[in-house]
Parts: C-alpha cells; sequence; structure tokens
C-alpha cells in the first residue's frame, strides 16, 4: 500500500480556481495608469515626478505604519495603497507644494480608507476623498495650474513645490489656465484636438484623454474593469450637454466636455473603483447615470469649472442604496422565470 | 451527420469555464475492475432516507440479490454486488466523512459471480407502473453524482404532465470522462433507457445534451439514433455548470425552471446519461444498481483509468489497481473538483454516487491566501442562477442569516461557480452551504413549533 | 410688511399641523395593557427566544395574557421569576434550572485528527467539508462555534480544544445546542449526575482507536446501575433523564475508558480531568 509524505488534506469545493488573484487585478490597474503617468511626466517634468513619487511613497508609507502599529502584516503588497497614492497625485495640480501632496495622500489612506476598515470596506474612493480634503483646506493652491510643456521643465522646479509645510510659497510661471477654467470664466473654448492629445493645462494626469483611454481598454481587455461605468457616464453627459448645447450655443459641446478636465481620468479610473461602486447590473447603470448628471450640472451651473470629483463621491454615497434598491433579477423569477 | 456543428452550440448564461482536464482519460476504454475480498455496502448511498437491511449476519448472498429494501417513497433498493456472504452490519467509514451503517460482504473465492436471476424483461408488454416499480425495486440513483433515487424523478405527480425527457450528458466537471465513454461504448443500452423512460413519463421528445468537447461520442450517437426514437443530439458549449439541471434546460429549450420549482413544473424531466443506461441495462439482463463506470483519474495516480467496479469496492484496492498514487498526493476527491467532496481516508467504499475519483497532488492544491472582497463582481458574471454572492458572502461572514434569505440563498445550488471566479479567495460556496444548513434547521424548527 | 406675512404663515401652518397630530393621537392610538412593558423592564432584556417565543417584548405579552409562566424564562432565574409572578399576582410556575451539557470528552489529548483541514474556521464550516478533521466523526470539532453563540459569555474553549460550560452562567438558553453541528450539547436538568460523554456508534476497540475515552458500549455502567437506569443502545449508554432518585456513582467506576462521569456541579473541572487520563 501507498506511503504518502503527507496526511491528506480536506478543503472545501470547488478545488479549481480561476488564475486571477486580486493584488494581480490591482498591479494591472497601475500598469494600465503607466502611460497616462509617463506622459504627465513629459508634460510637467520634474514638478509631475516629485508629485507622484511623494503621492505614492507617502500612501504605501502611511499603510504600512498602520498595519504595523496595529500587528497585522502589511497589506502594501496587494497594491492598492500604490494606486490610490498615484491615483491622488494624477488628480494634483502639478505644481501643489509638496507637503499639501503628501498631506492627502495620507489623508486619503488614514482616514478615507482604513478608517473605514481598509481595502474593500472604504465607502468613497480614498484618492478622490483625499482630494476632497485638500481641496477644502487649500482651495486656492489645489486650483492653481501650471503651464505644461515649459522649456525648462527637466532643469527646474517650481519653487512653489518646495514650499515650507503650512506656506503655499510662490508661484513663479504665471498660473495656466485650464480649458474648463476658461470655458467658465473667460467663454474662450480650447481646441478639441488639444485637448484629446493632452497639449494642454491641468492637473498632473488629466490631460491626454487619448492615454488615459489607452490604459481603459487595456483593463476592459483583460476582464478587469466594468467597460458600462465610462460608457454610460459618457454617453450622458454627450447627451445632456448635447442637448444644452442645441439650445444654448455659449454652452460648451459634448465633445470639450468629454475631453476637457478630470472627466477622463475620473471615469475610467475613479468611478470604476470596485470597492466604492455598485455590484448590481442595474445599480451600475444608475450610479453611471447620476455621475454623469452630476458632473454636467456642476460644470453648466455650478460654481466651480470643475464637477468630476464631487460628482464621483456622490455616486460612491449612494452606491450602497443602488445596491439594495436596484437588485438584479434572480434566475426563474420575474417575466424570464415563467411563473405560470 | 455533422450538421449541428455549423450551428453556434447551446448554452446558458453566465457560468465559468475552468478548462476540462479530460486528456488523462477520455480515450481510455472502460476496464471492468477484478473482484476483491471484501465489499462494503452502505445503506445510505443516495439522498433519502436510509434502505433497511433485509440480509442478517451470517448469510449468503448472491451477486444481483436484494439486500437492503427502500425504507419509504424517497429511498432507494440495495443489491449484493458479489457473491459471498454477509459477514457484518455496521457503521463504516463513507465517502461522506461519516460512519455510515453498512453491509460488509465477503467474496465467495468458489463462485461463478453469476448475475442473480438474469434474464431479457420484454418491457413492451408492461404498463408504464409496472416499469416504474422495476426501476423502484433496482435500486436505481442518480448516477451523475447527486445519487436521488430515479424512481422518484420518474414517478409524474398527479395533474402534472412531461412533454421533455432531457438526458443529461453533459459531464461539465473537469477532470471525469464516465459519461462521455458510457455514451461512446453503450449506444443501444442508452436508446433502450431512453425509450423505457419516455414511456413511463409519457413525453413526446427525448433531448441529450453533451458538451462539445465529446464530439466523437455526440457524432456516434447521432449516426446511430433509431429511426422511430424522437430523440435529439443537442451538442452544447463547454462551460461549467451545464450539467445543472437548471442550466442544462435553459440550454436546450431556453426556459428558465421556475425559482423553488423543479423540472417537471415546465414538463421536464432530467437524467443523467449513465442512469438512462444503467435502465437499459435493468431490461436487458435484468441487473440492478451493483457497479457503475468511475473515472479514476488526477495527476496523483500512476494510471489514470475508466474502470467498471462493483459497488461497494474500498478505494484502496482500487488505486492498487490503478497503479498506485503518487508520493505527494494531498487530496482525494469523490467527484469532479467543482463540486466533489475530500475524502478523509482510503478506506471509503466506491458508492452508487461516485462518478470519478480525483487524486491531487500538491501542485494542483490552489492558493487559500485570502484577501478582502473587493467587489469586482466577477461571482455575480459567475453566478448561473443570478444571486449576488458578494453581497450574500458580506451578509455570511456578519450572521446575518435572514437577510441571505431575502436575497435567494436557498436557490443557490453550491456549483462554485463564484468561489471559482472570486480572485480573493473568499470561500464563499462554503459559507453558503453553512447560512444554508443553519437556515433549515431553523425553519424546521419553526415549524416543529406550528 | 413682509415680514409679518413669513410669520403669520408659519404660525399658520404650525397650528394646522399641531392639530393634525392631536387628531392623529386620538383616532389612531392602540391601547396597551401597561403591565406588558413593565414586565419588560424586569425581564433580562437578552431576547434570546429560551421562552420559545421570539424576544421579550412578546414574551411579556404573553406572561401577563396569562399565556405563560414567569419560570418559562430560564435566563432571569428564579428571582426574576418570582419578582413577575408576584407584580402579576400569579402563580411563578416551576422549572428545574438546567445546565447544557458537551457529550463529548474527547480533548485534543484524547482524540486525534485524521486529515488537515484548510478552510475558516468555525465548526459549521468545517462540518461542510467530509465531516471535519477530526478522526472520530461523532466528536467535538474544537473550533469554538459554541463559544461565540452563547450570549451569557458561558461557554469558553478548554486547554483541550472543548468548551467549558460555566454552570453558574449557563441559563439553558439552548444557542449552543442549536448552533453545534455535531449536536453534542444537551440540556440536562442540575439534579442529572450521571453523564455519558460521548456520542460515538462504535463498539470496543473501534470506538478507542478514534478516541481513548469513547465509550465502547461494553454495557459494564448498565450492569452496575440499578435495573433500568442505564440502557445500551447502538453501543452507547443512555441514562435516564427523568430518574434522578436511582443515580449512583457506583456506575461510573469501572468504566473501562472514562466516558460516564459522576457530575458535581461542573463539568470538566481540572482535577477530575486528569485523574480519570491517569486511570488510562
Amino acid at each position: 500500500m501507498n506511503v504518502l509524505n503527507k496526511t491528506l488534506e480536506i478543503r472545501t469545493s470547488p478545488h479549481l480556481k480561476s488564475a486571477v488573484s486580486t493584488d494581480q487585478i490591482m498591479m494591472h490597474v497601475v500598469i494600465a495608469l503607466v502611460p497616462t503617468t509617463l506622459f504627465a511626466i513629459y508634460a510637467f517634468g520634474l514638478a509631475a515626478l516629485l508629485i507622484l513619487s511623494v503621492t505614492t511613497f507617502t500612501a504605501i508609507l502611511t499603510e504600512h505604519i498602520y498595519c504595523r502599529l496595529n500587528n497585522k502584516e502589511t497589506t502594501i503588497t496587494d497594491w492598492s495603497a500604490a494606486i490610490t497614492g498615484l491615483l491622488l497625485g494624477l488628480t494634483l495640480p502639478p505644481a501643489l507644494p509638496l507637503w499639501m501632496a503628501a498631506l492627502g495622500s495620507v489623508a486619503s489612506i488614514a482616514l478615507v480608507k482604513l478608517l473605514f476598515g481598509g481595502l474593500g470596506y472604504n465607502i468613497f474612493n480614498p484618492a478622490l476623498g483625499g482630494r476632497a480634503i485638500l481641496q477644502a483646506a487649500f482651495p486656492v493652491a489645489i486650483t492653481t495650474w501650471h503651464p505644461a510643456f515649459l522649456a525648462d521643465r527637466f532643469s527646474s522646479i517650481p519653487s512653489s513645490s518646495f514650499a515650507w509645510p503650512f506656506t503655499t510659497g510662490t508661484y513663479d510661471a504665471v498660473a495656466g489656465a485650464t480649458p474648463l477654467g476658461n470655458m467658465k470664466f473667460n467663454q474662450v473654448s480650447t481646441d478639441v484636438t488639444d485637448m484629446a492629445m493632452g497639449l494642454t493645462s491641468g492637473s498632473v494626469g488629466e490631460t491626454s484623454a487619448v492615454l488615459i483611454l489607452l490604459g481603459g481598454a487595456y483593463l476592459v481587455a483583460r476582464n478587469m474593469m466594468n467597460w458600462k461605468i465610462p460608457v454610460v457616464i459618457f454617453i450622458t453627459v454627450a447627451i445632456l450637454s448635447g442637448i444644452v448645447n442645441f439650445f444654448n450655443p455659449n454652452t460648451p459641446t459634448p465633445m470639450f466636455m468629454l475631453l476637457s478636465g478630470g472627466m477622463m481620468l475620473g471615469a475610467v479610473f475613479m468611478a470604476t473603483d470596485m470597492v466604492s461602486s455598485p455590484v448590481t447590473d442595474r445599480g451600475i447603470i444608475a450610479y453611471s447615470v447620476i455621475i454623469g448628471i452630476m458632473v454636467t450640472v456642476i460644470r453648466l451651473w455650478g460654481g466651480l469649472p470643475e464637477g468630476m470629483m464631487y460628482a464621483v463621491l456622490m455616486g460612491n454615497a449612494v452606491s450602497p442604496l443602488l445596491n439594495r434598491s436596484l437588485k438584479s433579477r434572480v434566475y426563474g423569477t420575474g417575466k424570464k422565470g415563467g411563473a405560470k | 451527420m455533422f450538421n449541428f456543428l455549423s450551428h453556434g452550440n447551446k448554452t446558458f448564461d453566465r457560468g465559468v469555464h475552468p478548462g476540462d482536464f479530460k486528456e488523462q482519460t477520455r480515450t481510455l476504454p472502460i476496464e471492468r475492475m477484478p473482484l476483491v475480498d471484501e465489499y462494503i455496502l452502505p445503506l445510505s448511498q443516495h439522498l433519502g432516507g436510509p434502505s433497511k437491511a433485509v440480509v442478517s449476519v451470517g448469510e449468503k448472498v448472491i451477486r444481483g440479490q436484494l439486500i437492503a429494501e427502500p425504507a419509504g417513497f424517497v429511498s432507494a433498493a440495495l443489491h449484493a454486488s458479489v457473491t459471498g456472504t454477509v459477514i457484518a452490519i455496521e457503521p463504516r467509514p463513507h465517502p461522506s466523512g461519516r460512519f455510515v451503517e453498512s453491509i460488509v460482504i465477503k467474496r465467495d473465492p468458489y463462485s461463478a459471480q453469476r448475475l442473480f436471476d438474469e434474464h431479457a424483461t420484454d418491457w413492451k408488454k408492461m404498463e408504464p407502473a409496472e416499469l416504474l416499480r422495476a426501476i423502484q425495486q433496482g435500486g436505481f440513483v442518480g448516477l451523475g453524482g447527486a445519487a436521488f433515487p430515479t424512481h422518484v424523478k420518474l414517478s409524474v405527480p398527479p395533474g402534472k404532465k412531461v412533454d421533455f425527457f432531457m438526458i443529461n450528458a453533459a459531464e461539465c466537471e473537469p477532470y471525469l470522462t464516465s459519461d462521455h465513454r458510457v455514451m461512446l461504448e453503450q449506444p443501444e443500452a442508452i436508446f433502450l433507457g431512453i425509450r423505457i423512460c419516455m414511456k413511463i413519463l409519457g413525453a413526446k421528445r427525448a433531448y441529450l445534451g453533451a458538451e462539445i468537447n465529446k464530439l466523437d461520442a455526440l457524432a456516434q450517437l447521432q449516426s446511430q439514433i433509431p429511426a422511430d426514437l424522437p430523440c435529439e443530439i443537442v451538442p452544447l458549449e463547454t462551460k461549467y455548470p451545464q450539467g445543472a439541471e437548471k442550466m442544462l434546460t435553459e440550454a436546450v429549450l431556453k426556459r428558465e425552471i421556475p425559482s423553488g420549482k423543479l423540472p417537471i413544473d415546465i414538463q421536464v424531466v432530467v437524467n443523467n446519461v449513465g442512469t438512462v443506461a444503467a435502465i437499459g441495462d435493468l431490461f436487458r439482463y435484468n441487473q440492478p444498481v451493483i457497479e457503475r463506470v468511475v473515472t479514476m483519474t488526477g495527476p496523483g495516480i500512476q494510471n489514470p483509468r475508466n474502470l467498471l467496479i462493483p459497488i461497494g469496492t474500498k478505494l484502496t484496492e482500487v488505486i492498487e489497481f490503478c497503479g498506485g498514487m503518487k508520493e505527494d498526493v494531498r487530496q482525494i476527491l469523490f467527484g469532479g473538483p467543482m463540486m466533489g467532496n475530500a475524502v478523509r481516508s482510503t478506506d471509503v467504499p466506491i458508492t452508487k454516487g461516485t462518478s470519478g475519483v480525483v487524486f491531487f497532488t500538491e501542485d494542483e492544491m490552489v492558493s487559500t491566501k485570502e484577501y478582502p472582497c473587493i467587489r469586482c463582481m466577477r461571482c455575480v458574471d459567475a453566478c448561473p442562477v443570478y444571486l449576488n454572492p458578494t453581497q450574500l458572502g458580506a451578509l455570511a461572514r456578519a450572521g446575518h442569516y435572514d437577510d441571505m434569505m431575502d436575497l435567494n440563498i436557498m436557490d443557490c445550488m453550491e456549483c462554485g461557480s463564484c468561489s471559482y471566479a472570486c480572485p480573493s479567495n473568499i470561500p464563499l460556496v462554503q459559507s453558503f452551504r453553512v447560512g444554508k444548513a443553519l437556515l433549515r434547521e431553523k425553519m424546521a424548527r419553526e415549524r416543529a413549533e406550528g | 410688511m413682509e415680514f409679518l406675512t413669513s410669520v403669520g404663515f408659519l404660525t399658520g401652518l404650525s397650528i394646522v399641523l399641531a392639530l393634525l397630530l392631536v387628531f392623529a393621537n386620538r383616532k389612531l392610538s392602540v391601547y396597551e395593557d401597561p403591565r406588558i412593558a413593565q414586565v419588560q423592564d424586569m425581564l433580562p432584556g437578552a431576547n434570546c427566544g429560551a421562552c420559545g417565543v421570539p424576544g421579550c417584548a412578546a414574551f411579556s405579552e404573553e406572561l401577563v395574557a396569562g399565556k405563560a409562566l414567569p419560570s418559562g424564562c430560564s435566563v432571569g432565574g428564579p428571582e426574576t421569576a418570582e419578582a413577575i409572578a408576584s407584580f402579576l399576582g400569579i402563580d411563578a410556575g416551576s422549572a428545574e434550572r438546567k445546565i447544557a451539557r458537551l457529550l463529548c470528552a474527547g480533548g485534543c489529548d484524547v482524540a486525534g485528527d485524521i486529515v488537515d483541514y484548510a478552510g475558516f474556521s468555525s465548526c459549521r464550516a468545517a462540518a461542510t467539508v467530509a465531516g471535519g478533521s477530526k478522526a472520530c466523526t461523532w466528536g467535538c470539532l474544537g473550533l469554538a462555534d459554541c463559544e461565540v453563540a452563547c450570549d451569557f459569555d458561558a461557554i469558553h474553549m478548554g486547554s483541550t480544544g472543548l468548551p467549558v460550560v460555566d454552570a453558574d452562567k449557563c441559563t439553558a438558553c439552548g444557542d449552543c445546542v442549536d448552533i453545534c453541528p455535531k449536536n453534542l450539547f444537551e440540556l440536562h436538568s442540575e439534579n442529572q449526575k450521571l453523564l455519558v460523554q460521548c456520542k460515538s456508534l462504535l463498539a470496543g476497540d473501534d470506538a478507542t482507536d478514534l478516541c481513548q475515552v469513547a465509550c465502547t458500549g461494553c454495557g459494564i455502567c448498565a450492569a452496575d446501575a440499578p435495573a433500568g437506569l442505564i440502557e445500551m443502545k447502538n453501543n452507547l449508554a443512555i441514562v435516564d433523564k427523568n430518574n434522578f432518585f436511582d443515580q449512583t456513582e457506583i456506575a461510573t467506576l469501572r468504566c473501562p475508558t472514562g466516558a460516564i462521569i459522576w457530575l458535581d456541579g461542573q463539568q470538566f473541572p481540572k482535577e477530575q480531568r486528569s485523574a480519570k487520563l491517569q486511570k488510562i
């Protein structure tokens, strides 16, 4: 009779597993952000490199320290802290003082994520939550934009970046207005092609719509992102702004709405955050429509030029409600269930 | 002959694609397992009440002789799988992990092992009720794995009628090839079984659904269908759990079985192809269920085989016949890897519900490192009955079992698609089993209290 | 002027709403016996369901309606029952105190595992996988579902992986009875001194191979005890639960494995257990 090396083991079925694990999904999100990140560094130079490094590193460090303090195994290996840090960096203005960026990163991880129970338990997208805190704390600094493609971007760093903690610092370059700001406050439109390619001013990673979509397509191809969310948001925004634009040609065109500001980054990488979006098919559609409506309303009639952040946070807030009220049809019930 | 291949293969919505892993045994013909000295026949090899022994210790029994009769309607008869002497009736280890009252028979080495009262039955002269009684007395249970008494399935309750008889040959469990080999090697028995079942049910039409990875068997059956048999061979997409009753019905007929109802509520009865073939054998040779085809496979066994094994043969002996296990075997599964159960030792017998035994080494054992649920919805997209496993899992973890009821947990068939798809390795199915068991007990208590 | 309009409007609105509330209170009020609330205050408020109705509120309604006796609440104990009985002017009823007993003594020191179990740590979950890892399939899995289920902090896992019931804290609510997947808990009267701590249906060496302290079904205890007190059934000694009078410690003395014990309040006191083990 056989002698086995080890005692048998009993486990519950199924005994097979799909090959994808959570840390791999997270890792692929980071990979999908690489083109956007590289372009950001190309467009804003050392300023972008610094701010992205600071936010990412601070996020990972915060999570690690938190786990250590709680005597838990560190969770930084699941890549989620890296994503939060990177995404936060991509939503910030390039010349933002670095201490503010670091503070935002700590807030994202500690207040918005870990305080709710860590990965999987947060209600709001951590990166956007952190940015909202920064926006509330430093409203001026976070809307002071730095021009892209400055000649000396790889040799010098904006002096504001190294402002001492609790100071705002001085902005050397004349602030470059974003397309949205120009539209809102100066009624000047920007060339759509420039926006698509990212040849405009704005947050570190918001500028190139094409590269963001490329990253999104990569995730969709790997079944790691729900394509319905960005698509429904885009359609909602396009229809709404199209109607308004039809009656009042002074308002932005649907194309401008889609390509400007944080629309792309928000719809593709923030709204699709699995943890803070609904888990039923109908919930997902409602969530995306709500975000689309919110962002259009804020942009067209609100006091702020940009509304993506608040729209997504709003969507996050209603997700649990959507999960409960918009349940999916269970097999064998309802019309198709053929209950005769 | 291959015209059915040009259409897209039928299937159901959602589900998973675990890969079929059937190469090891799909081309191996069924071999007969040699007789061994001792047979352990548990009185509980089926769903429902345990059978009642009608022999006593010391009694001589003949192969095919009735040794335990059904206790009630939802129960099954049991027959001696070998000629010999009853040496004990006592609790013995069972594949379920429990000790189950079993009849132990010692083989008579000098017997020719001829079948008890072997003869062909003229089924054409029998009434449906008589045919049904013959099946009940033959100890028939679903040989696909669930082991539900066949005569219960084939009994049409008053007021109901059956239009379609569905033969489940999907064999969607990876690794297993027993149904595949039965289809290739016993077409006559299958067609005879179909005729008899259709007569019992009064069904107008039969459908035999099998996954397209058994193309040779499908083509062969298609070419051999008797002209007067209204049976259609339906190729299905290779997808898990294609062989679940609800999924098979949906794939073939495009109709959903209502929640909480049975196939018969939409005029359908589903039976496994192995069971149907065995019913054919009952009327050809008067042979009750005393042996079955079992796939011995997996990376952990020396010589994978498709074996015809007498019920009650100890796993240890079967392993030996297959050249033994590899030393690094870590897990032995009765049934396929998706719904099969791990067994605790090799001292357990092959039962009527054992469609295969899969041997896994450390290499095939998947990681159990658990991550938090990130609500990626892979489980939602996998669940064939459209439940929401991520929400159910959260409720189970919090112990809110009553709330799980509102999310239709009782419709869960424990197929394992959600756990398979989960990137965070959350034991969803296990927590659902716990929740369902607690809810069932609670309902039973409430019923008892009125 | 504008100021006055708004003040006037709001005043008018509040008067209308107030009237509406008064009307609703009159018309829609339901009379509830005030004693129900008072009785509910006297109950422990554990909402455990041991009395057989869902929650203390429902039980107080039954008490006031005379459909139940105060002693039906095992959690509150005799004092509570007395207090409620005198408040309502009824008989408290008599209920002997019950304690949850574990019908297994096979800790990890005497009953081993046959396989490794990998999965989440819960008896209920482990029991769904081939009945768990313990060689004896009737025995306690030791994964503490009862400890979690106990609302009264009366169950704690002991050093050998068996739950130890604190007899003083146990209220006989029955939660452990319901949660145990092996059905190892039973509620016994505190007068019940003889206890067979085993549920294995195996006989002789087959039983002791799996667990050193198993009941082997030898029948010595049944022979030593007064006739009819202990009955042998399926290789297990079954003690008559309605006959406290005939109980005697003699029945336990010749047990070869120590499966049957003479209880004095607490199951598994340390000394008694180790003494038994030395005997083996």
